[in-house]
């Protein structure tokens, strides 16, 4: 074996603590980096086979009712491949045992058969046979919540007449990987249920004999899809189409995207972050390495060791540390990764997982990790290689020390000797001392970004449903219906106030843009359903004019006194020109307020209203609820503290493993920056400390010049790395801007408390790690040698 | 004053001293039993090959390193016997140590180095005192960086005399100085041993330095082999080499 080699091998035994440390860093950022893309990877992948095997469709349209026949017309539009009609309705549900309102989307199969798009994966049992009108195929994660198993009952209230269903499979659909109620924040699988029946029974309940009130369509490879949409568009306007949308804008699709593209920014951030601070601990350590071994690298080169040959022994060093960071990063990013995908499938309900990382992400990952791990060592192995002997055998000219800014300005008759030494440590070499701080700094931001998704998330829901959303029940009728209804839910003795909603589905248009939603009437001063402005002040809204939430402006490119077009998709279907008078800050939704009573008046249909939300009286709930659920005219409601509760219990798991992975990374990059940073303080002290041992200072005293260094710049790096973490923060909360949701820019006091305790403790312990070493320090081993 | 002291009352009470550093299959005889006193205010000149055992010798004496037995008295204690608080203490208080490498600390100033010392000490003389002792009364506030070889030797001696140590370990002073500014150093040796009566005891491998010594001390093969009392001590300005 190599001399050189045999060098390397001690040196890195000797090192052990900080090439452990260094390589922990790596490995957090290796982890990030490929537990996010093997978990993106994995559900991209698992997406795309579904979505094939299962022929998910490529444009979805709802409307209320046309006759069969016209499906031949719709498969003529250029560009369509294949057209399925369908019965969907939207029903309440009564579930033996379960008091709670639960509702459910019935959607129709082909008689005794597996729908042709939009493909069932049958988990259990199976699909309903020919004129069984009572048999129902159930969505996976509803059964899952109620663990439902073939042969189990239940009753589905179609069109106003209880019909008892006998679940005979348990599927899962693409159409429903995510499942979540229309206009729902967050989904609830125990009170919102997929179920598929076969057509017959649908059509008769609904009056869709011949007819159909749905519509999916997949395209032919060249097809353009804006152009279908607006034939298909033009073709079902007359049977009140709702407007159709294209994949990307279907409610499952449009989640699952969402989080696809989360995970896939925090495979950029993240890991990037982590590399960084990995590349700069290697550099620290190893330009102080260099520069202890000034002489030996002079000899090396004067016994004929060339450049290269140098440069590449201290390379080697660097690589058998990436090496070890590669190994420890991806066995525990794989394991995320697994852990990772495994939690999403609660929320994304597929049929299989396929979890086959692509070898492109552990080449990049390799490749990533190798480049910052280079490029940070890069300039100290330059400065190695470049030494001339001559100079190199020279001892290092003792450092040059100047007073520093607090003896300038007069207050060194407060400091002892000791402080002054770690003032001037400090001061000498600010480059230094800032890239320390730098270090903690980061790491200190790095523990922010984990932690502080939790406080936002609490934020955004005390906003939405403490400030914003204050019903306890919001029902939908099932159709338009005449004011009066209002009044006879506030007589009812468990109610304490009721309200009226006006809803109505339009397309809003401005230039260029276009987006399809739904106007919220509500009443002035409504007390259930508050408007928001940005400093979370109650505003009544205008009599006149639309209120947009900010996003929904920011998308059509619209303010307070411009005009939009207003293309009704219900009713009389009107063409509107309505002036925006406002714009709410709202986390969620994308969502269009309006005056109900000036609503109304543009619509020109009269006092109607669709929905009602109520304020119950305490200990009523039950008994509203179960009278709710008889009620015909009521085809939805909606029980706002369930709505959290099951928000808060899925997201609990979620944030929790994610907070814990997160702050186990950050935590242990923290550790290995500031144990770094106090052992390169030693190896720089050692001599000076061992001198003053033998001066006669006692253990403590030379511990506190040691540890009053680390503790100063610890101390100094907490404010720049708050800094940091809000930087990080930041550019997360922005890359999730979405139509969904909104993350706001929330940083809980503990979220601060959290990452610079984490720090501090880093600290202590590293200082204490260090304050051991002190004790054994050789005291005549410094004697002999000069530096 | 009496050369050397009372002979009933050593400052350092050597006795079978012994030293074995073990490192794994081979063990190092350092020191093989050396029996030695040392008087106040004398000064000894330690002479011998390189590797017979004077560094470590010294070292134990000044309780840096500890024998593998032996007895060393001093104030009444045997520094082998006593803890890390004790030695820390008489290492404050009774030695002040010179070395070859100087040691200094480069982040502390001329008159801060030595401050460093009295800032811990009983009853030391003021920084400028000791500079002024070593004739550095002109560079209080120079860094080490910004002084020549001989005067960062200066002021490890005015560091090293600044709390009134009761001995003064050098061991090879000179070593990293050419002979002008060596003889400089020893001058200033000489004079503290003098004026303040310091017992001191100076490492080196220079034979034409004993001549400035009370006794010469030689070893070889880690044992004393013989000690020898100068008639006359040459002042160090008429030593040459
Ligand atoms: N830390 C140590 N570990 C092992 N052996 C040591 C150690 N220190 C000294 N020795 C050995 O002890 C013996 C005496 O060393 P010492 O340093 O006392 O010699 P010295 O007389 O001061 O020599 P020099 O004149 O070269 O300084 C030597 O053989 C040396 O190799
Ligand atoms: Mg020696």
């Amino acid at each position: 074996m190599s001399v050189l080699v045999r060098k390397l091998r001690r040196e890195t035994w000797r090192m052990r603590g900080q090439v452990l440390a260094i390589a922990v860093v790596i490995a957090g950022g290796v982890a990030t980096l490929v537990m996010s893309l093997a978990t993106l990877d994995s559900l991209t992948l698992t997406r795309a086979a579904f979505y094939r095997d299962y022929r998910f469709a490529d444009v979805f349209a709802s409307l209320k009712r046309a006759p069969e026949g016209l499906r031949e017309a719709v498969e003529a539009i250029p560009g369509v491949q294949r057209a399925e009609t369908r019965v969907v309705a939207a029903v309440n549900l009564d579930i033996p045992g379960f008091t709670d309102p639960a509702s459910g989307l019935l959607v129709a199969l082909p008689e005794g058969a597996n729908a042709g798009l939009n493909r069932l994966y049958l988990r259990e049992g199976r699909l309903p046979e020919p004129g069984r009108d009572q048999e129902t195929v159930v969505s996976q994660a509803f059964a899952d919540a109620h663990a439902f198993r073939p042969g189990d009952r239940l009753g589905a209230i179609i069109n106003g007449r209880l019909q008892r269903l006998e679940i005979v499979g348990i599927a899962l659909s693409p159409e429903f990987i995510y499942q979540i109620k229309p206009g729902d924040l967050f989904p609830d699988f125990a009170r919102y249920g997929v179920l598929w029946m076969n057509r017959e029974p649908l059509a008769n309940g609904y009056g869709m004999d011949g007819a159909f009130n749905d519509l999916v369509l997949t395209l032919t490879r060249d097809a353009r899809v804006r152009d279908v949409i607006e034939r298909l568009d033009l073709l079902l306007e007359p049977h009140g189409g709702l407007g159709a949308i294209e994949r990307r804008d279907q409610l499952s699709d449009r989640y699952l995207g969402a989080e696809l593209e989360q995970l896939a920014g925090m495979a950029k951030f993240i890991p990037a972050t982590f590399l960084g601070v990995a590349a700069f601990l290697l550099n620290m350590v190893l330009s102080r390495l260099i520069g202890a071994q000034r002489d030996q690298i002079a000899i090396l080169k004067a016994f004929g060791y060339g450049s290269w040959a140098v440069g590449w022994h201290y390379v080697q060093w660097v690589l058998v540390i990436i090496l070890l960071g590669l190994i420890l990063g991806l066995a525990a990013g794989l394991w995320f990764g697994l852990l990772m995908a495994e939690l999403y499938r609660g929320f994304f309900h597929f049929p299989y997982l396929t979890f086959s990382p692509r070898p492109q992400v552990i080449s990049l990952a390799v490749l990533a990790t190798l480049g910052a791990g280079l490029a940070g060592t890069l300039s100290a192995v330059r400065r190695a290689v470049r030494l001339p002997p001559a100079e190199a055998m020279r001892p290092e000219p003792p450092p040059n020390y100047r007073a520093t800014l607090v003896e300038r300005l007069g207050l060194q008759r407060f400091l002892d000797q000791p402080t002054r030494m770690v003032l001037r440590n400090i001061e000498r070499r600010p480059l230094k001392a800032l890239l320390s701080v730098l270090g903690i700094a980061m790491a200190c931001g790095i523990l922010m970004v984990g932690r502080f998704q939790e406080g936002a998330l609490d934020y955004l829901i005390q906003v939405q449903y403490g400030l914003a959303q204050r019903d306890d029940l919001t029902l939908t009728f099932v159709e338009p219906t005449s004011r009066r209804a209002i009044l006879e839910l506030a007589a009812h003795p468990g109610v304490d106030w009721a309200e009226p909603v006006r809803q109505v589905a339009v397309r809003l248009i401005r230039g260029q843009a276009s987006y399809r939603t739904a106007i919220q009437g509500l009443e002035s001063e409504s007390r259930l359903r508050r408007i928001l402005d940005d400093r979370l002040q109650v505003r009544p809204l205008p009599p006149e004019g639309l209120v947009l939430s900010d996003h929904l402006a920011a998308v059509l490119g619209a303010g307070p006194g411009d005009s939009l077009r207003v293309e009704v998709l219900e009713g009389r279907r009107e063409r509107l020109e309505i002036p925006v008078v406002g714009i709410v800050r709202e986390f969620t939704g994308v969502a269009a307020y309006m005056d109900l009573a000036a609503l109304n008046r543009a619509l020109g249909e009269g006092d109607s209203v669709t929905g009602a939300l109520l304020a119950l009286v305490p200990g009523a709930r039950d008994a509203v609820v179960a009278e709710l659920k008889r009620a015909p005219r009521v085809a939805g409601v909606t029980d706002r503290m369930t709505a959290i509760q099951s928000f808060t219990d899925s997201m609990t798991e979620i944030v929790l493993s994610f907070a814990f992975i997160s702050t186990l990374l950050a935590g242990s990059i923290a550790f290995g920056v500031v144990y770094n940073n106090a052992r390169i303080l030693l190896t720089e002290r050692d001599r000076e400390l061992a001198t003053l041992r033998v001066l006669g200072f006692s253990l403590a005293e030379i511990t506190y010049i040691l540890v009053a260094e680390l503790a100063l710049l610890t101390a100094a790096a907490i404010p720049p790395g708050f800094l940091i973490g809000l930087g990080l923060i930041a550019a997360i909360v922005g890359g999730l801007d979405s139509e969904l949701y909104r993350i706001p820019m929330i940083i809980e006091p503990n979220v601060l408390a959290f990452s610079a305790t984490v720090i501090l403790v880093s600290a202590l312990l590293s200082g204490l790690l260090v304050a051991r070493r002190l004790r054994h320090l050789d005291l005549v081993a410094v004697l002999k040698t000069r530096e | 004053m009496n050369r050397h002291g009372d002979p009933s009352d050593p400052v350092f009470q050597v006795r079978d001293l012994t030293k074995i550093y073990v490192m794994g299959e081979v063990s190092v005889e350092a020191l093989r039993g050396v029996d030695l006193d040392l008087y106040p205010g004398e000064l000894v000149v330690l002479l011998g090959p390189s590797g017979s055992g004077k560094s470590t010798l010294l070292n134990i004496l000044g309780g840096l390193d500890s024998p593998t037995s032996g007895r060393v008295i001093s104030a009444g204690r045997d520094l082998t016997q006593v803890g890390e608080r004790a030695l820390t203490e008489f290492r404050r208080q009774i030695v002040g140590f010179v070395f070859q490498f100087y040691n200094l600390i480069p982040s502390l100033t001329a008159r801060e180095n030595v401050a460093i010392v009295t800032e811990i000490a009983e009853d030391p003389m003021s920084p400028e005192e000791a500079l002024g002792l070593v004739g550095l009364s002109q560079r209080l506030d120079h860094f080490p960086a910004q002084l020549s070889g001989g005067e960062q030797q200066r002021v490890a001696i005015a560091r090293a005399v600044a709390k009134r140590p009761r001995v003064l370990l050098c061991d090879e002073p000179t070593g990293a100085l050419d002979s002008a500014t060596g003889v400089i150093v020893l001058e200033v040796l000489e004079r503290v041993n003098r004026e303040l009566g310091t017992t001191t005891a100076v490492i080196t491998h220079n034979a034409a330095i004993a001549a400035m010594a009370d006794r010469v001390i030689r070893m070889s093969d880690g044992r004393i082999q013989s000690v020898s009392d100068n008639p006359v001590r040459l002042a160090p300005s008429e030593i040459h080499w």
